[in-house]
Protein backbone atom coordinates (compact mmCIF):
# COMPACT_ATOMS: atom_id res chain seq x y z
CA UNK A 1 0.00 0.00 0.00
CA UNK A 2 1.13 3.52 -0.75
CA UNK A 3 -0.23 6.32 1.43
CA UNK A 4 -0.58 9.66 -0.34
CA UNK A 5 -1.10 12.12 2.49
CA UNK A 6 -0.67 15.71 3.48
CA UNK A 7 0.64 15.24 7.03
CA UNK A 8 3.62 12.90 6.86
CA UNK A 9 4.06 12.64 10.63
CA UNK A 10 0.56 11.20 11.06
CA UNK A 11 1.22 8.63 8.37
CA UNK A 12 4.48 7.69 10.10
CA UNK A 13 2.79 7.45 13.48
CA UNK A 14 0.03 5.14 12.30
CA UNK A 15 2.60 2.91 10.60
CA UNK A 16 2.25 3.35 6.83
CA UNK A 17 5.32 1.96 5.05
CA UNK A 18 5.25 3.65 1.63
CA UNK A 19 4.46 7.32 2.14
CA UNK A 20 4.04 9.88 -0.64
CA UNK A 21 3.75 13.52 0.53
CA UNK A 22 0.74 15.32 -0.96
CA UNK A 23 0.04 18.97 -1.73
CA UNK A 24 -2.21 20.24 1.06
CA UNK A 25 -4.95 19.05 3.40
CA UNK A 26 -7.98 20.35 1.42
CA UNK A 27 -6.52 19.26 -1.95
CA UNK A 28 -3.90 16.52 -1.49
CA UNK A 29 -3.78 15.67 -5.20
CA UNK A 30 -4.48 19.05 -6.72
CA UNK A 31 -3.77 22.72 -6.51
CA UNK A 32 -6.62 25.10 -7.33
CA UNK A 33 -4.16 27.97 -7.85
CA UNK A 34 -2.71 26.29 -10.93
CA UNK A 35 -4.22 26.39 -14.42
CA UNK A 36 -6.19 23.18 -15.04
CA UNK A 37 -3.60 21.58 -17.35
CA UNK A 38 -0.81 22.14 -14.85
CA UNK A 39 -2.94 20.89 -11.99
CA UNK A 40 -3.64 17.68 -13.89
CA UNK A 41 0.05 17.28 -14.57
CA UNK A 42 0.75 17.69 -10.85
CA UNK A 43 -1.86 15.04 -10.01
CA UNK A 44 -0.48 12.69 -12.61
CA UNK A 45 3.02 13.05 -11.18
CA UNK A 46 1.85 12.38 -7.63
CA UNK A 47 -0.09 9.29 -8.66
CA UNK A 48 2.87 8.12 -10.73
CA UNK A 49 5.04 8.57 -7.66
CA UNK A 50 2.66 6.40 -5.63
CA UNK A 51 2.77 3.72 -8.33
CA UNK A 52 6.58 3.91 -8.35
CA UNK A 53 6.58 3.55 -4.55
CA UNK A 54 4.58 0.33 -4.91
CA UNK A 55 7.31 -0.98 -7.22
CA UNK A 56 10.19 0.02 -4.93
CA UNK A 57 11.56 -2.61 -2.52
CA UNK A 58 11.87 -1.18 1.01
CA UNK A 59 13.01 -2.49 4.37
CA UNK A 60 11.44 0.16 6.58
CA UNK A 61 9.05 3.12 6.53
CA UNK A 62 10.03 5.22 3.56
CA UNK A 63 8.93 8.69 2.49
CA UNK A 64 9.02 9.06 -1.29
CA UNK A 65 9.47 12.81 -1.50
CA UNK B 1 -13.79 -0.41 56.67
CA UNK B 2 -16.34 -1.26 59.31
CA UNK B 3 -19.08 0.34 57.23
CA UNK B 4 -18.65 -2.43 54.68
CA UNK B 5 -20.39 -4.78 57.07
CA UNK B 6 -24.14 -4.84 57.11
CA UNK B 7 -26.79 -6.65 59.04
CA UNK B 8 -26.61 -9.39 56.44
CA UNK B 9 -23.63 -11.01 54.79
CA UNK B 10 -22.65 -10.07 51.28
CA UNK B 11 -23.09 -13.01 48.93
CA UNK B 12 -20.29 -13.77 46.52
CA UNK B 13 -20.14 -16.30 43.68
CA UNK B 14 -16.64 -17.26 42.59
CA UNK B 15 -15.68 -18.56 39.13
CA UNK B 16 -12.65 -20.85 38.72
CA UNK B 17 -11.21 -23.02 35.98
CA UNK B 18 -10.64 -26.77 36.35
CA UNK B 19 -7.16 -26.29 37.76
CA UNK B 20 -8.02 -23.89 40.58
CA UNK B 21 -11.34 -25.67 41.01
CA UNK B 22 -9.39 -28.76 42.06
CA UNK B 23 -10.33 -31.02 39.14
CA UNK B 24 -6.93 -31.27 37.48
CA UNK B 25 -4.57 -29.70 34.97
CA UNK B 26 -4.61 -29.49 31.19
CA UNK B 27 -5.78 -33.10 30.89
CA UNK B 28 -9.03 -32.04 32.58
CA UNK B 29 -9.53 -28.86 30.53
CA UNK B 30 -12.54 -30.47 28.84
CA UNK B 31 -14.38 -30.63 32.16
CA UNK B 32 -18.03 -29.52 31.94
CA UNK B 33 -19.27 -26.78 34.26
CA UNK B 34 -20.34 -27.71 37.78
CA UNK B 35 -20.98 -25.94 41.06
CA UNK B 36 -19.53 -26.38 44.53
CA UNK B 37 -21.31 -24.95 47.58
CA UNK B 38 -18.97 -22.59 49.44
CA UNK B 39 -15.41 -21.54 48.64
CA UNK B 40 -12.83 -23.63 46.83
CA UNK B 41 -9.06 -23.17 46.33
CA UNK B 42 -8.28 -19.45 45.96
CA UNK B 43 -11.82 -18.78 47.20
CA UNK B 44 -10.72 -19.58 50.74
CA UNK B 45 -8.01 -16.92 50.52
CA UNK B 46 -10.52 -14.52 48.97
CA UNK B 47 -12.96 -14.99 51.82
CA UNK B 48 -10.20 -14.69 54.43
CA UNK B 49 -8.85 -11.43 52.98
CA UNK B 50 -12.35 -9.94 52.67
CA UNK B 51 -12.87 -10.66 56.35
CA UNK B 52 -9.49 -9.13 57.24
CA UNK B 53 -10.87 -5.94 55.73
CA UNK B 54 -13.93 -6.29 57.95
CA UNK B 55 -16.18 -7.05 55.01
CA UNK B 56 -18.74 -9.61 56.07
CA UNK B 57 -18.85 -11.82 53.01
CA UNK B 58 -19.67 -15.38 52.22
CA UNK B 59 -18.73 -17.25 49.09
CA UNK B 60 -22.04 -18.98 48.60
CA UNK B 61 -20.97 -20.98 45.58
CA UNK B 62 -17.98 -21.70 43.38
CA UNK B 63 -18.67 -22.30 39.70
CA UNK B 64 -16.02 -24.35 37.90
CA UNK B 65 -15.53 -25.02 34.20
CA UNK B 66 -12.70 -26.50 32.16
CA UNK B 67 -10.85 -23.90 30.06
CA UNK B 68 -11.13 -25.82 26.78
CA UNK B 69 -14.73 -26.71 27.42
CA UNK B 70 -15.56 -23.04 27.99
CA UNK B 71 -13.65 -21.92 24.90
CA UNK B 72 -15.30 -24.54 22.69
CA UNK B 73 -18.84 -24.03 23.98
CA UNK B 74 -18.80 -20.44 25.15
CA UNK B 75 -22.34 -19.54 24.12
CA UNK B 76 -23.87 -22.63 25.65
CA UNK B 77 -21.81 -22.38 28.83
CA UNK B 78 -22.83 -18.76 29.33
CA UNK B 79 -26.46 -19.63 28.65
CA UNK B 80 -26.23 -22.23 31.40
CA UNK B 81 -24.05 -20.41 33.93
CA UNK B 82 -25.42 -16.88 33.89
CA UNK B 83 -28.92 -17.86 35.13
CA UNK B 84 -27.31 -20.31 37.54
CA UNK B 85 -25.10 -17.59 39.02
CA UNK B 86 -28.05 -15.17 39.17
CA UNK B 87 -29.98 -17.80 41.07
CA UNK B 88 -27.59 -17.37 44.00
CA UNK B 89 -28.53 -13.64 44.19
CA UNK B 90 -24.88 -12.59 44.47
CA UNK B 91 -23.90 -9.08 45.56
CA UNK B 92 -20.61 -9.60 43.73
CA UNK B 93 -19.11 -12.14 41.35
CA UNK B 94 -15.37 -12.71 41.36
CA UNK B 95 -13.71 -14.58 38.47
CA UNK B 96 -10.14 -15.81 38.66
CA UNK B 97 -7.45 -14.43 39.02
CA UNK B 98 -6.43 -15.87 35.66
CA UNK B 99 -2.81 -14.60 35.56
CA UNK B 100 -1.44 -15.38 32.09
CA UNK B 101 -3.76 -18.32 31.30
CA UNK B 102 -5.34 -17.23 28.01
CA UNK B 103 -8.47 -19.39 27.83
CA UNK B 104 -9.10 -18.84 31.55
CA UNK B 105 -8.78 -15.07 31.10
CA UNK B 106 -11.21 -15.14 28.18
CA UNK B 107 -13.67 -17.16 30.25
CA UNK B 108 -13.40 -14.81 33.25
CA UNK B 109 -13.92 -11.79 30.98
CA UNK B 110 -16.91 -13.39 29.23
CA UNK B 111 -18.61 -14.24 32.53
CA UNK B 112 -18.07 -10.79 34.03
CA UNK B 113 -19.12 -8.91 30.91
CA UNK B 114 -22.31 -10.99 30.73
CA UNK B 115 -23.18 -10.23 34.36
CA UNK B 116 -22.45 -6.48 34.47
CA UNK B 117 -25.35 -5.53 32.14
CA UNK B 118 -27.67 -7.49 34.48
CA UNK B 119 -26.68 -5.21 37.34
CA UNK B 120 -24.45 -7.76 39.06
CA UNK B 121 -21.00 -6.31 39.87
CA UNK B 122 -18.40 -8.71 38.50
CA UNK B 123 -14.63 -8.37 38.66
CA UNK B 124 -11.69 -10.40 37.46
CA UNK B 125 -7.89 -10.20 37.42
CA UNK B 126 -5.21 -11.15 34.92
CA UNK B 127 -1.77 -10.44 33.52
CA UNK B 128 -1.31 -7.61 31.01
CA UNK B 129 -0.60 -10.01 28.12
CA UNK B 130 -3.62 -12.23 28.74
CA UNK B 131 -5.78 -12.10 25.57
CA UNK B 132 -8.83 -11.69 27.80
CA UNK B 133 -7.61 -8.18 28.61
CA UNK B 134 -7.99 -6.68 25.14
CA UNK B 135 -11.29 -8.42 24.65
CA UNK B 136 -12.96 -7.35 27.88
CA UNK B 137 -11.13 -4.34 29.39
CA UNK B 138 -13.77 -1.91 28.19
CA UNK B 139 -16.70 -3.68 29.79
CA UNK B 140 -15.11 -5.25 32.86
CA UNK B 141 -12.91 -3.94 35.67
CA UNK B 142 -9.81 -6.13 35.46
CA UNK B 143 -7.25 -6.08 38.26
CA UNK B 144 -3.64 -6.27 37.08
CA UNK B 145 -1.67 -9.30 38.28
CA UNK B 146 1.79 -10.71 37.65
CA UNK B 147 2.01 -13.52 35.12
CA UNK B 148 2.19 -16.48 37.49
CA UNK B 149 0.29 -17.93 40.40
CA UNK B 150 3.06 -16.88 42.81
CA UNK B 151 1.31 -13.49 42.77
CA UNK B 152 -1.90 -15.03 44.15
CA UNK B 153 -2.03 -13.32 47.52
CA UNK B 154 -1.21 -9.83 46.21
CA UNK B 155 -3.68 -10.30 43.35
CA UNK B 156 -6.50 -11.45 45.62
CA UNK B 157 -5.79 -8.59 48.04
CA UNK B 158 -6.25 -6.07 45.22
CA UNK B 159 -9.45 -7.82 44.12
CA UNK B 160 -10.75 -7.61 47.68
CA UNK B 161 -10.17 -3.85 47.87
CA UNK B 162 -11.90 -3.35 44.54
CA UNK B 163 -14.61 -5.83 45.52
CA UNK B 164 -15.44 -3.90 48.69
CA UNK B 165 -15.88 -0.69 46.69
CA UNK B 166 -18.15 -2.50 44.24
CA UNK B 167 -20.15 -4.01 47.12
CA UNK B 168 -20.70 -0.52 48.50
CA UNK B 169 -21.87 0.61 45.09
CA UNK B 170 -19.03 3.09 44.73
CA UNK B 171 -18.37 4.48 41.27
CA UNK B 172 -14.88 3.52 40.10
CA UNK B 173 -13.71 6.76 38.47
CA UNK B 174 -10.07 5.87 37.98
CA UNK B 175 -9.52 2.14 37.39
CA UNK B 176 -5.75 2.55 37.54
CA UNK B 177 -5.93 3.93 41.08
CA UNK B 178 -7.71 0.72 42.07
CA UNK B 179 -4.98 -1.47 40.61
CA UNK B 180 -7.04 -2.15 37.48
CA UNK B 181 -6.21 -1.75 33.82
CA UNK B 182 -7.40 1.45 32.17
CA UNK B 183 -10.70 0.91 30.41
CA UNK B 184 -10.07 3.45 27.69
CA UNK B 185 -13.17 5.40 28.68
CA UNK B 186 -12.94 9.17 28.88
CA UNK B 187 -14.96 10.82 31.65
CA UNK B 188 -15.44 14.55 32.09
CA UNK B 189 -15.00 16.06 35.51
CA UNK B 190 -13.91 19.33 37.12
CA UNK B 191 -10.30 19.41 38.22
CA UNK B 192 -9.34 21.86 40.94
CA UNK B 193 -6.22 22.91 39.03
CA UNK B 194 -6.59 24.56 35.61
CA UNK B 195 -5.09 22.75 32.62
CA UNK B 196 -2.24 25.22 32.08
CA UNK B 197 -1.00 24.67 35.63
CA UNK B 198 -1.22 20.88 35.35
CA UNK B 199 0.63 21.01 32.02
CA UNK B 200 3.44 23.15 33.44
CA UNK B 201 3.68 20.94 36.54
CA UNK B 202 3.91 17.88 34.33
CA UNK B 203 6.55 19.48 32.16
CA UNK B 204 8.64 20.46 35.18
CA UNK B 205 8.43 16.93 36.55
CA UNK B 206 9.52 15.61 33.18
CA UNK B 207 12.46 18.03 33.03
CA UNK B 208 13.47 17.02 36.55
CA UNK B 209 13.19 13.37 35.55
CA UNK B 210 10.49 12.81 38.16
CA UNK B 211 7.61 10.42 37.52
CA UNK B 212 4.54 11.97 35.94
CA UNK B 213 1.37 10.66 34.41
CA UNK B 214 0.01 11.89 31.09
CA UNK B 215 -3.64 12.93 30.97
CA UNK B 216 -3.87 11.91 27.35
CA UNK B 217 -2.11 8.66 26.49
CA UNK B 218 -1.27 8.26 22.82
CA UNK B 219 -3.01 5.19 21.38
CA UNK B 220 -0.84 2.24 20.53
CA UNK B 221 -0.32 1.68 16.80
CA UNK B 222 0.94 -1.65 15.61
CA UNK B 223 3.56 -2.03 12.91
CA UNK B 224 3.55 -4.23 9.84
CA UNK B 225 6.52 -5.37 7.78
CA UNK B 226 6.68 -3.58 4.44
CA UNK B 227 5.25 -5.78 1.69
CA UNK B 228 7.48 -6.83 -1.20
CA UNK B 229 7.42 -4.42 -4.14
CA UNK B 230 5.33 -5.10 -7.23
CA UNK B 231 7.64 -6.26 -9.98
CA UNK B 232 5.42 -5.11 -12.82
CA UNK B 233 2.22 -3.09 -13.00
CA UNK B 234 0.87 -4.92 -16.05
CA UNK B 235 -2.32 -6.75 -15.20
CA UNK B 236 -2.10 -5.88 -11.49
CA UNK B 237 -5.36 -4.84 -9.83
CA UNK B 238 -4.93 -1.67 -7.76
CA UNK B 239 -7.63 -0.33 -5.45
CA UNK B 240 -8.16 3.25 -4.32
CA UNK B 241 -9.20 4.06 -0.76
CA UNK B 242 -9.59 7.47 0.78
CA UNK B 243 -10.00 8.86 4.28
CA UNK B 244 -10.81 12.20 2.65
CA UNK B 245 -14.56 11.59 2.61
CA UNK B 246 -15.18 11.51 -1.18
CA UNK B 247 -18.65 10.01 -1.61
CA UNK B 248 -21.37 10.03 -4.27
CA UNK B 249 -23.39 13.24 -4.09
CA UNK B 250 -25.85 13.17 -1.23
CA UNK B 251 -23.62 10.89 0.88
CA UNK B 252 -25.94 7.87 0.50
CA UNK B 253 -24.44 5.94 3.45
CA UNK B 254 -24.58 8.99 5.74
CA UNK B 255 -20.92 8.71 6.69
CA UNK B 256 -20.45 11.08 9.61
CA UNK B 257 -18.45 14.28 9.01
CA UNK B 258 -16.40 13.48 12.11
CA UNK B 259 -15.86 10.42 14.34
CA UNK B 260 -16.95 8.17 11.48
CA UNK B 261 -18.55 4.90 12.51
CA UNK B 262 -18.66 3.52 8.96
CA UNK B 263 -17.17 3.52 5.51
CA UNK B 264 -18.68 3.32 2.05
CA UNK B 265 -17.92 1.20 -1.00
CA UNK B 266 -18.71 2.82 -4.32
CA UNK B 267 -18.54 1.77 -7.95
CA UNK B 268 -16.06 3.24 -10.40
CA UNK B 269 -17.45 1.23 -13.28
CA UNK B 270 -17.60 3.38 -16.41
CA UNK B 271 -16.33 6.48 -14.62
CA UNK B 272 -13.51 8.31 -16.44
CA UNK B 273 -13.33 11.09 -13.86
CA UNK B 274 -15.13 12.41 -10.80
CA UNK B 275 -17.28 15.47 -11.23
CA UNK B 276 -18.72 18.10 -8.93
CA UNK B 277 -22.23 16.98 -9.79
CA UNK B 278 -21.65 13.27 -9.11
CA UNK B 279 -19.32 13.29 -6.11
CA UNK B 280 -18.63 15.44 -3.05
CA UNK B 281 -16.70 15.48 0.18
CA UNK B 282 -18.46 14.43 3.39
CA UNK B 283 -15.44 15.31 5.51
CA UNK B 284 -15.98 17.84 8.31
CA UNK B 285 -12.33 18.43 9.10
CA UNK B 286 -11.20 20.57 6.18
CA UNK B 287 -12.64 23.22 3.87
CA UNK B 288 -14.48 21.17 1.24
CA UNK B 289 -14.57 23.93 -1.40
CA UNK B 290 -11.73 22.54 -3.52
CA UNK B 291 -12.72 18.89 -3.15
CA UNK B 292 -16.32 19.66 -4.08
CA UNK B 293 -15.20 21.67 -7.14
CA UNK B 294 -13.08 18.77 -8.36
CA UNK B 295 -13.22 15.54 -6.29
CA UNK B 296 -10.20 14.21 -8.26
CA UNK B 297 -8.15 16.49 -6.00
CA UNK B 298 -8.74 13.95 -3.22
CA UNK B 299 -9.53 10.77 -5.15
CA UNK B 300 -7.59 10.96 -8.45
CA UNK B 301 -9.86 8.94 -10.74
CA UNK B 302 -9.08 11.02 -13.83
CA UNK B 303 -5.37 10.27 -13.65
CA UNK B 304 -5.95 6.68 -12.56
CA UNK B 305 -7.74 6.15 -15.90
CA UNK B 306 -4.99 7.88 -17.89
CA UNK B 307 -2.23 5.88 -16.23
CA UNK B 308 -4.26 2.69 -16.53
CA UNK B 309 -4.08 3.05 -20.30
CA UNK B 310 -0.39 3.93 -20.29
CA UNK B 311 0.88 1.43 -17.73
CA UNK B 312 -1.51 -1.47 -18.15
CA UNK B 313 -2.67 -1.98 -14.54
CA UNK B 314 -6.32 -2.55 -13.68
CA UNK B 315 -8.04 -0.13 -11.29
CA UNK B 316 -10.32 -2.07 -8.96
CA UNK B 317 -13.91 -1.27 -10.00
CA UNK B 318 -14.83 -0.23 -6.44
CA UNK B 319 -13.35 2.38 -4.17
CA UNK B 320 -13.72 2.61 -0.40
CA UNK B 321 -14.14 5.87 1.47
CA UNK B 322 -14.47 7.04 5.02
CA UNK B 323 -13.95 10.28 6.90
CA UNK B 324 -10.69 10.43 8.80
CA UNK B 325 -11.62 13.13 11.27
CA UNK B 326 -11.41 12.22 14.93
CA UNK B 327 -12.19 8.65 13.88
CA UNK B 328 -11.33 6.26 16.70
CA UNK B 329 -8.44 3.89 16.20
CA UNK B 330 -10.79 1.02 17.08
CA UNK B 331 -13.20 1.97 14.29
CA UNK B 332 -10.39 2.52 11.81
CA UNK B 333 -8.97 -0.89 12.63
CA UNK B 334 -12.39 -2.48 12.19
CA UNK B 335 -12.87 -0.80 8.77
CA UNK B 336 -9.40 -1.90 7.69
CA UNK B 337 -10.01 -5.51 8.65
CA UNK B 338 -13.26 -5.70 6.73
CA UNK B 339 -11.93 -3.87 3.69
CA UNK B 340 -8.74 -5.95 3.56
CA UNK B 341 -10.72 -9.21 3.57
CA UNK B 342 -12.81 -8.00 0.61
CA UNK B 343 -9.81 -6.69 -1.32
CA UNK B 344 -7.94 -9.96 -0.95
CA UNK B 345 -11.04 -11.91 -1.92
CA UNK B 346 -11.41 -9.73 -5.03
CA UNK B 347 -7.82 -10.27 -6.12
CA UNK B 348 -6.56 -6.75 -5.42
CA UNK B 349 -2.76 -6.74 -5.19
CA UNK B 350 -2.01 -3.15 -4.22
CA UNK B 351 -3.75 -0.14 -2.72
CA UNK B 352 -3.28 3.59 -2.97
CA UNK B 353 -4.77 5.34 0.06
CA UNK B 354 -5.26 9.08 -0.11
CA UNK B 355 -5.65 11.23 3.00
CA UNK B 356 -6.42 14.87 3.44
Amino acid sequence: MAHVCSIITISQTVGANRIVPAVAIPHPLGNPKLPLAEEKELRRNLLKKALDALQTPIEEQTVFS
Amino acid sequence: MAEASQSRKYRIVHYLNQFFGGVGGEEKADCEPFTIQGPQGPGRLLEKLFREENADVEIVATVVCGDSYFADHQENVLRELIPLIRGYHPDLVVAGPAFNAGRYGMACGAICSSLEPLGIPAITAMYKENPGLDQYRKTVLIVETANTVSDMEAAVRKMVRLGIKRLRGEEIEFPKAEGCFEQGIRKNYFHEEPAYRRAIDMLLRKINEEPFETEYPIPFFDRVEPRPALTDLKGVTIALITSGGIVPTGNPDHIESSSASKYGKYSLEGLETLEAKTHQSAHGGYDNTYANEDPNRVLPIDMMRKLEKELGFKPHPWYYATVGNGTSVDNARKFAKEIAVELIRDGVQAVILTST
